[in-house]
């Protein structure tokens, strides 16, 4: 299975959909938030992508901003590529981006896992809720805002 | 006369026998028809991904046991790739060798349990799980001789495996490869032409392709739909691209077809486990620890590698910021994801064939909620 260039992807892209890249380098694309929904819908159904299965979607939380990775395979051309998206800069509360569900069915419990653990709301998504903690637990466990009173099994080796 | 009737909802789980752990449904009845089903996860949800931001990237091998805990050699494999790809490390032939035996090993192991649980949530109660159960004891044994632990293993480490074989596991080893192929054929003899098997599986819980690629769901459920779709074919890790296997595949879609494709896969890993012993070499089975450290300090940068686990694709996205634990460790578990569509199946079937379908899934709740 071949793997995408970024920066030839990217090309593609912004030759299709104005203004959706923001940038990329060999390995991923990164993609205006608010275009993630068409650029994802050209993906999947213009011929020579044919991304047809989502393989993983998940997010990170980099401090000032988070980032929402996914994992796209074609079964057609044998092809894999990744995406990402940079959203909630200046943190705000619940960062919210489209759903790509309407796309690929994959997405529903990949997403409201992310919204369970990384607080990040997806639009048009028909079963926006927690997937694995319960209704009211306080705040979202994979921020790196949020305090555990785990004790750190690495402590005094963890160095920058 | 008419009988005036009501739907019910019921709640199955998360105590109960048949749903392989703490899994919880919330299912509507039409008399004895399933009219609405909703799947309730977190019961066993452990933070694995948490945990793993508090702990070495070797200690990390210790929580993918704990997730599928009846394929953890296959998770092992899964991350120690994700993690030699991200910090560039080489790995070692012998280790290599070694580690796709343990693995394939496990996916036989693996696919005795669901095989034999899905028969038990059949009403078989016993012979067939017995049956199933004493070939995968002999695997544990042989995972005994590797690494001391029968489930939790913890056999891989970057660029190989923990220690060499010792001696008894070549003999046990060739000795199970010997006889097994008879005693898949003593379980097929049983159940593989069974008519109540037959009556109770064939055109139950359909899938078709399109719907199984759209729901990103892979490994036996979707090569079961007849897409030839397998990473150690399509996308080789390790040395899968020097062994000769087939990949089966069936067009029912249904759950005899997910039953009767897995005993065609053991009989396929079995003939990878043949080749492996035939390809190895003695050799270092990891590298010096002057060559890789034993604390493990990746480059700044983040990756996803995947390979092809016992019930699907089994990815792990690392983000690396250069320190000795890893910034981000999120597990892309086919468990979870293989459950997209367990409404859509069950909508219009008896409640009769709820677990058997929830069987012939075969999902595992350690990697359902990590």
């Amino acid at each position: 299975m071949k793997t995408w260039n970024g920066n030839l992807l990217s090309e593609e892209i912004s030759n299709h959909i104005e203004n959706s890249v923001v940038n990329s380098n060999e390995k991923d694309v990164y993609i205006e938030v608010e275009k993630i929904y068409l650029v994802m819908k050209f993906l999947k159904e213009t011929s020579g992508f044919s991304f047809d299965l989502l393989s993983s979607v998940t997010a990170v939380d980099y401090f000032d901003h988070f980032e929402i990775v996914y994992q796209l395979k074609s079964l057609i051309t044998l092809t894999k590529a990744t995406i990402k998206v940079k959203l909630g800069f200046g943190r705000k509360n619940e960062p919210e981006i489209d759903s790509v569900y309407s796309i690929w069915k994959g997405a529903d419990f990949q997403e409201r896992e992310i919204y369970d653990l990384m607080g990040i709301k997806f639009n048009n998504h028909p079963n926006m809720k927690r997937i694995l903690l319960w209704d009211g637990f306080p705040g979202h466990p994979l921020r790196k805002d949020f305090v555990t009173n785990s004790q750190s099994m690495v402590p005094d080796l963890k160095e920058k | 006369m008419s009988v005036k009737s009501e739907p019910i909802t019921i709640n199955l789980g998360p105590q109960h026998p048949s749903t392989h752990g703490v899994f919880r449904m919330r299912v509507t009845f039409d008399g004895e028809t399933i009219i609405d089903l909703e799947p309730i996860f977190g019961y066993l949800h452990r933070g694995s991904e948490k945990l793993a931001e508090e702990r070495t990237y070797t200690q990390i091998v210790t929580l993918t046991d704990r997730m599928d805990y009846v394929s953890s050699m296959l998770n092992n494999q899964g991350y120690i790739l994700a993690l030699e790809k991200l910090a560039h490390i080489d790995p070692k032939p012998r280790g290599v060798w070694l580690r796709m035996i343990a693995s394939e090993l496990q996916r036989i192991a693996s696919h005795l349990v669901a095989i034999g649980f899905l028969i038990q949530d059949l009403g078989a109660w016993g012979t067939p799980l017995t049956y199933a159960m004493r070939e995968r004891e002999k695997i544990l044994q042989m995972f005994e001789m590797l690494c001391g632990a029968r489930i939790t293993n913890s056999y891989l480490r970057p660029g190989g495996v923990f220690m060499d074989a010792p001696i008894q596991f070549w003999d046990a080893l060739s000795e199970f490869t010997e006889h097994f192929p008879s005693k898949i054929e003593e379980l097929e003899k049983l159940l593989s032409s069974n008519e109540i098997i037959f009556s109770r599986t064939k055109g139950i819980a359909v899938l078709t392709a399109e719907q199984a690629i759209n729901a990103s769901i892979t490994g036996p459920i979707l090569r079961s739909t007849g897409v030839n779709w397998d990473l150690r074919k399509s996308d080789p890790y390790d040395y899968y691209d020097q062994v000769d296997f087939n990949i089966p595949t069936h067009t029912a879609g249904d759950n005899y077809a997910r039953y009767i494709l897995r005993v065609q896969e053991m009989k396929e890993s079995l003939s990878i486990v043949k080749q492996c012993v035939e390809k190895i070499e003695p050799g270092p089975v990891r590298p010096h620890h002057d060559e890789t450290p034993n604390l493990v300090k990746p480059p700044v940068g983040d990756c996803y590698s995947a390979i092809e686990g016992s019930k699907g694709e089994l990815g792990f996205y690392l983000v690396s910021d250069g320190s000795i634990s890893p910034y981000r460790w999120h597990v892309r578990s086919s468990s979870l994801i293989n459950l997209t569509l367990l409404k859509d199946m069950l909508v219009g079937t008896l409640f009769g064939d709820l677990f058997v379908t929830f069987g012939s899934i075969d999902i595992n709740m350690g990697e359902v909620d990590r």
